[in-house]
């Protein structure tokens, strides 16, 4: 088997101190490279927390981070993040907005000055391939919602990173548009095969674009179910038509149920206690 | 209504309304019979800005200098305060109460002690000025750089950026439209400041000319000096909104406010 890509070990998060909010505890989940893995969960889980941990935003309480082999301590530098909102800067244009990676992360922050024009060449068929070809020059509010979730997916691969994460990247997105960038994202993804973390509440996207789906329980969170995908890929809005898809989705779907009722339970047995 | 009619409407609306109100002001004096030393009419003012002009125009020079230099002083020293507030929790904290305390004490109370200091003159004048008007510009540059999205930090601060680079990148130019809409409101509190002082303590300014004009009655030209400075101020506002639309339009909506903004 090859070494995963990520390989979180009995982490522990507690916001304000060692008393304070428990978001995760026990946590385990590994992700393999070129895998991509969805975690889906109630609100409130951790699973935005999750990101900060894998990313080196935040050092975890307990337990242990692993990403490429070395131990989580910091910023990664390898990993591309998109979230539900755009964050695009609106004083820049989609390509220059797509270009500001590159000015912070080595190598390429070094290299920007001579070598922009090869760097914009680079930016401009990362926007073709999602559908932005002739928006380079547009500010941010000249684009709808959906094209500026197309240009923020294209900021976080720019510099090519060896792991991308998305919180509910498609989230604000209508569902015509949203099945629209799971191609999108799908076709990008199987071209480059980058490792990807899709934190996400919809479990049908979960199902369309992952190879494995974790769940995570209520607060604290920690993973309580995997499932494997094997649809083949590109999966195609056939494919989430297929009775397997409906099932698979509707399980998943009674897990969540379960774990919010179990987490309402143990509230309530504390609070009886 | 059609949309240039509209646009028309909306720049002729000010001078309208200045108009219709000296209007009103010089026929309700008439109707009234009020006597001059209390509230002249504008049409005695008019003379009054006449038949005074060299005064006034000497004196206006010199409180525009004067204003312009504590303005400057103000936005540079205004702009590096809330570059470290905006970006640095820790002088945050530590200076802002210290700034709020400042700015709640009365100018003119400052005004004797400045004299004490620097004498009778400009220094003063320049002080207060410089002193009324650093604030905003301080304020609105911190508070441009402190509202970053929480998530757009992230998705920098995972890359590796320092501190620095947010700020370079991120945080100045987000701060620019703050910046420059303060520029409007600061500039018209310089101009309250330097009169103020200049009445106080000073023998050259508007401040000075109003301050003698009235000990001796001379009611209709207190009112031409102030008339003086106010259009002096909406000129530098309308200035710096002009600028503010050429250089921060991304933040602006495209709707003409009549007064620019
Ligand atoms: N900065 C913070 N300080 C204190 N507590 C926090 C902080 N951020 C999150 N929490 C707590 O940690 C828990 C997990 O938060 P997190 O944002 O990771 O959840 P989430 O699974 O992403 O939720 P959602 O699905 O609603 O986005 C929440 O219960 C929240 O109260
Ligand atoms: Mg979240």
């Amino acid at each position: 088997m090859t070494e995963p890509l990520v390989n979180i070990a009995g982490v522990r998060l507690a916001y304000g101190g060692g008393a304070g909010t428990l978001a995760v505890d026990g946590l385990d989940l590994s992700v393999g490279p070129g895998e991509c893995a969805a975690v889906v969960g109630p609100s409130g889980c951790g699973k935005s927390s999750l990101m900060k941990l894998v990313n080196g935003l935040m050092p975890p309480t307990a337990g242990t981070i692993h990403v490429a082999g070395k131990r989580v301590d910091g910023p990664l530098k390898i990993v591309g993040m998109a979230f539900q909102n755009p964050t695009l800067l609106p004083w820049r244009s989609t390509l220059d907005n797509l270009l500001l990676p590159l000015e912070i992360v080595e190598p390429y922050r070094g290299r920007i000055r001579r070598e922009r024009k090869a760097f914009e060449a680079e930016a401009r068929a990362l926007l073709s391939t999602v559908g932005l070809a002739g928006f380079e020059k547009s500010l941010p509010r000249q684009l709808s919602g959906g094209m500026q979730q197309r240009a923020s997916l294209c900021r976080a691969l720019i510099h090519n990173p060896a792991l991308l994460m998305l919180d509910e990247p498609f989230g604000a997105l209508d569902a015509f548009t949203r099945e629209e960038l799971w191609d999108v994202l799908q076709r990008v993804w199987m071209e480059r095969r980058f490792t990807t973390i899709l934190v996400t509440h919809d479990l049908r996207e979960a199902v369309y674009l992952a190879d494995t789906v974790h769940v995570m329980s209520a607060r604290p969170g920690r993973i309580v179910t995997r499932r494997r995908v094997d649809f083949p890929r590109p999966r195609t809005l056939q494919t989430a038509m297929l009775p397997e898809f409906t099932d698979l989705v509707n399980g998943l779907r009674e897990q969540i149920r379960l774990e919010r009722d179990d987490a309402a339970a143990a509230k309530e047995s504390e609070a009886v206690r | 209504m059609i949309p240039s009619v509209r646009r028309n409407l909306g720049t002729a609306m000010p001078w309208l309304i200045v108009i219709v109100g000296l209007l009103l002001w010089e026929a309700s004096c008439r109707a009234f019979d009020m006597p001059e030393f209390v509230l002249p009419r504008p049409s005695r003012i008019i003379e009054a800005l006449i038949a005074d002009f060299g005064a006034i125009w000497f004196h206006a020079q010199h409180t525009l200098i004067t204003t312009v230099t504590g303005f400057i002083l103000a936005v540079l020293f205004g702009l590096v305060l809330g570059i470290l507030i905006g970006s640095s929790q820790l002088a945050y904290q530590g200076l802002y109460p210290l700034l709020v305390g400042f700015n709640s004490v009365p100018k003119v109370a400052l005004v004797p002690l400045m004299v004490v200091w620097f004498g009778i003159g400009t220094a003063p004048a320049v002080l207060t000025a410089f002193m009324l008007s650093f604030f905003p510009v301080a304020v609105n540059v911190a508070t441009g750089l402190a509202t970053l999205e929480p998530e757009l930090e992230d998705v920098l601060r995972s890359l590796g950026a320092t501190r620095r680079d947010i700020v370079v990148k991120v945080g100045l130019p987000r701060a620019m439209p703050y910046f420059f809409a303060s520029l409007k409101v600061a500039i018209t509190l310089a101009f309250v400041g330097s009169v103020i002082a200049e009445t106080l303590a000073s023998n050259e300014g508007i401040g000075t000319l109003v301050e003698q004009a009235s000990a001796n009655f001379r009611v209709p030209l207190v009112f031409a000096g102030l008339f003086v400075v106010s259009a002096m101020g909406i000129l530098m506002y309308v200035g710096f909104a002009m600028i503010e639309r050429r250089v921060t339009g991304w933040a602006i909506r495209p709707v003409d406010f009549g007064i620019g903004g």
